[in-house]
């Protein structure tokens, strides 16, 4: 009887005193796949199959956890960054999120990429409340807190950059007569849902065209054809590269010349604008978040020198154009961030909690004004960009940053 | 006679296997069968989720034996029957709210039908020609599962979400768990009627159309019911597989069933051993485990080290886990001689 109200009294005493020093001697906590000194995260990527060429994304942040550790880790724990192939196969992304979770025990899934793959593990990583942090896609569906409370996105949804588009036709061409180009899938139809909504009660009389193409076409040269003779003064091409680039060059073919605004998704230089012929893309539009790593006007940029730093010395010999490396250095910097945030709580529902708050962070390799946001109903972190046009052989940037967040469904 | 003057001396593509040795004997079946039920016991649930992987890409690489090794055609057209059994089981879970074991049959059935209707133009075509229009339905599938006039049902390119079953009866096993069983006693079942299939009636008439089509005519076979049966039970049972596939992964989208999947359902037969049906669970094994292993030597070049490893079996035991199980039969006899 002693004894029990001997610890009762400690209890209540050791209660209080926690209660009145939380930050100072906050209490570690942690669940499966965080200790006192280590973090494992989990992450899959297409390193092999059709898109394989987004393996890239994952091999950057396999080096850029590589240099938080050197550097000492995160308060003092390091980061083990443990990543498969899913091959951007939907089962076998199952089977490499199982592996991660029930095998490896990870602490959270970061990063996973592709639409489909992330869909397929969505369900089973919200019942097992496990985070789906910063998922590598635009689809608008990852911004469902309500529904998918473990779920998150990073990038700019396909949706807000298309309103973004609409609120700047709005704006510089009220009277605008518009065709849309877009792709037959849920990355096409998600701009062409974005475009309508931008455009609001406008949308009927402005968009005068619709016209879908399939991926599987080999030209899309009768498309361009039937939407001239349409005659539109704007051209919005929510294309992927390769159909993108012969947008492009067909119209200068034809003798049109409509504004053409492009999706960001196919502004590389190397492999849209180069092949499409720099003279029939000049004074296309297009919308950007991120700073182009071979546009010589961020040699000086403070973000721009870490980033070099980081891929001179941790991916040596890689090809700095390719946009991907860009994108994997930003994700893994907001990830460090959050874990840098969550402190010693390292608890699932702490994490997401962290990656919930964000108050405009900004990574390295964002546009200087665009800044990551987030809250309890905005699982949105990316959602400004900046109209660019270009010229000459690059894109130059124009006007303010425009923020076109997309309430969650 | 070593295995490469065996290759030399090879002439027909596909190897008469005679029927006695397409099975294991009633000891090793056992073995294998108590090791299968007892395994789950001991693993964590994601091991489970593997076997049952196992046991599903196992029932597609029975379907493409048969017909290959047994009635001798090609198909690089697999993953088109298991996408439409995958399809079939999860519209019908999904829309109409079927129990999940219901759908199978369904999915099974309609398979069947598509298989034996897709074998009826494709009689006129043999050998390459035939493994090439069966290619051509792979690479046709995943985009007709996206066309817009499908997309209320199949959820165009995002796919359909599939609820997994809990264990009925209130049966104290996890789904991971209760799924394997289920899995099993449905794969037994289908191996047990393909093995009879083969020592039946039909089983001899696939077989000597796939030794020589013209003396099968001669002795009466009809060529082309055959033929086209062949292709139905085949796609009927990757059906089957197609719509077990869609439980387990609780996901069905076009993406997962693309050209890559035929082929690696064409690799597992060739591992395994064409013919030989138990070679099929050896096959299955290899490729869902040799690439994990492949990216686990190297990341970036996951893809050469699967082909090395490839070669390196075909180069080594040309006929497969068949010839495998052949010298280990042999060195057990010798050892029990001594």
């Amino acid at each position: 009887m002693l004894s029990t109200l001997r610890i009762a009294a400690a209890a209540a005493a050791v209660t209080a005193f926690a209660a009145t020093s939380t930050t100072a001697f906050a209490q570690k906590k942690y669940d499966t796949g965080a200790t006192d000194t280590e973090i494992k995260v989990g992450n899959i990527m297409p390193y092999s199959g059709p898109a394989s060429a987004y393996g890239v994304i994952g091999k950057t942040e396999e080096a850029y956890f590589k240099m938080i550790n050197d550097q000492g880790g995160i308060n003092g724990r390091k980061v083990n960054f443990v990543s498969y192939d899913d091959a951007y196969s939907p089962p076998k992304a199952v089977e490499q999120v199982r592996k991660l979770v029930e095998s490896d025990e990870v602490l959270f899934v970061f990063n996973p990429l592709g639409t489909p793959s992330n869909t397929a593990i969505q369900k089973y990583l919200n019942a097992k409340k496990i985070p789906q942090l910063f998922v590598a896609t635009g689809a608008t569906k990852w911004n469902d807190p309500k529904n998918f409370p473990w779920t998150m996105g990073w990038q700019p949804s396909y949706q807000s950059e298309a309103q973004i588009y609409a609120k700047w036709l709005m704006k510089e061409k009220p009277d605008a007569k518009v065709a849309v180009l877009y792709q037959n899938d849920d990355f096409g139809k998600d701009y062409l849902k974005g475009t309508k909504d931008g455009l609001g009660a406008k949308a009927a009389s402005t968009i005068i065209m619709e016209e879908s193409y399939e991926v599987s076409e080999p030209s899309i040269d009768g498309h361009i054809v039937k939407i001239k003779a349409a005659n539109p003064d704007v051209l919005l091409i929510y294309a992927t590269p390769k159909f993108a680039a012969q947008t492009i060059k067909k119209t200068a073919e034809l003798g049109w010349k409509p504004l053409q605004i492009l999706t960001n998704v196919s502004i590389s230089v190397g492999s849209v604008m180069r092949p499409a012929g720099f003279e029939n893309a000049q004074g296309v539009l297009s919308a950007a978040y991120a700073k182009d790593s071979s546009d010589p006007q961020w040699a000086n940029d403070p973000g721009m020198k870490k980033w070099n730093e980081f891929v001179d010395k941790y991916m040596p010999g890689a090809d700095k154009t390719d946009t991907s490396i860009v994108y994997g250095y930003g994700a893994a910097q907001t990830l460090a961030k959050v874990l840098q945030m969550s402190g010693d709580d390292l608890t699932r529902a702490n994490v997401m909690k962290q990656a919930a708050s964000l108050k405009d962070f900004a990574p390295d390799t964002v546009l200087p004004g665009v800044k990551l946001n987030t809250s309890a109903t905005d699982f949105a972190p990316l959602a400004q960009l900046q109209m660019q046009r270009f010229k000459g052989e690059k894109w130059e940037l124009f006007g303010d940053i425009i923020s076109g967040d997309v309430a969650s469904e | 006679m070593s295995a490469a003057e065996e290759v030399v001396t090879e002439g027909q593509a596909v190897e008469a296997v005679p029927k006695r040795a397409m099975t294991l004997g009633y000891g090793t079946s056992l073995v294998v069968l108590v090791a299968l039920i007892i395994t789950p016991l001991l693993v964590k649930n994601f091991i489970i989720f593997q076997m049952t992987m196992l046991l599903i890409y196992g029932l597609a690489v029975l379907a493409l034996n048969i017909l290959t090794g047994g009635s001798g055609q090609f198909s690089l057209g697999q993953s088109a029957f298991y996408a439409v059994g995958a399809y079939t089981s999860a519209i019908l879970m999904e829309h109409a709210n079927m129990n999940y074991a219901l759908t199978l049959p369904i999915a099974g059935i309609i398979c069947f039908g598509f298989g034996y209707l897709f074998g009826k133009p494709a009689l006129r075509l043999s050998g390459v020609y035939l493994a090439l229009a069966t290619f051509a339905l792979a690479t046709a599938m995943p985009q007709l599962l996206k066309l817009g006039f499908f997309e209320h049902w199949t959820g165009g390119v995002q796919g359909l979400v599939v609820t997994k079953p809990d264990a009925p009866f209130g049966l104290p096993m996890s789904q991971d768990m209760w799924l394997y069983y289920f899995t099993l006693v449905i794969t037994i079942g289908i191996y047990l009627a393909s093995v009879n299939l083969l020592r039946s009636r039909s089983g001899r008439a696939f077989m000597a159309i796939r030794d020589n089509e013209i003396a099968a005519s001669a002795m009466g076979v009809d060529v082309a019911l055959y033929k086209t049966l062949a292709f139905g039970v085949s796609a009927g049972i990757t059906g089957v597989a197609g719509g077990l596939g869609a439980i387990a992964v609780q996901f069905v989208a076009p993406d997962g069933y693309t050209i890559t999947l035929a082929i690696s359902l064409f690799l597992g037969m060739v591992v395994g051993g064409v013919g030989w049906l138990p070679g099929s669970i050896v096959g299955s094994a290899f490729i869902i485990f040799v690439p994990n292993i492949a990216e686990g030597i190297s990341k970036g070049l996951s893809g050469a080290v699967f082909g090395v490893l490839l070669f390196l079996v075909i180069f080594l035991v040309p006929h497969g886990a068949r010839q495998v199980a052949i010298v280990a039969t042999q060195l057990f006899g010798k050892l029990k001689k001594n």
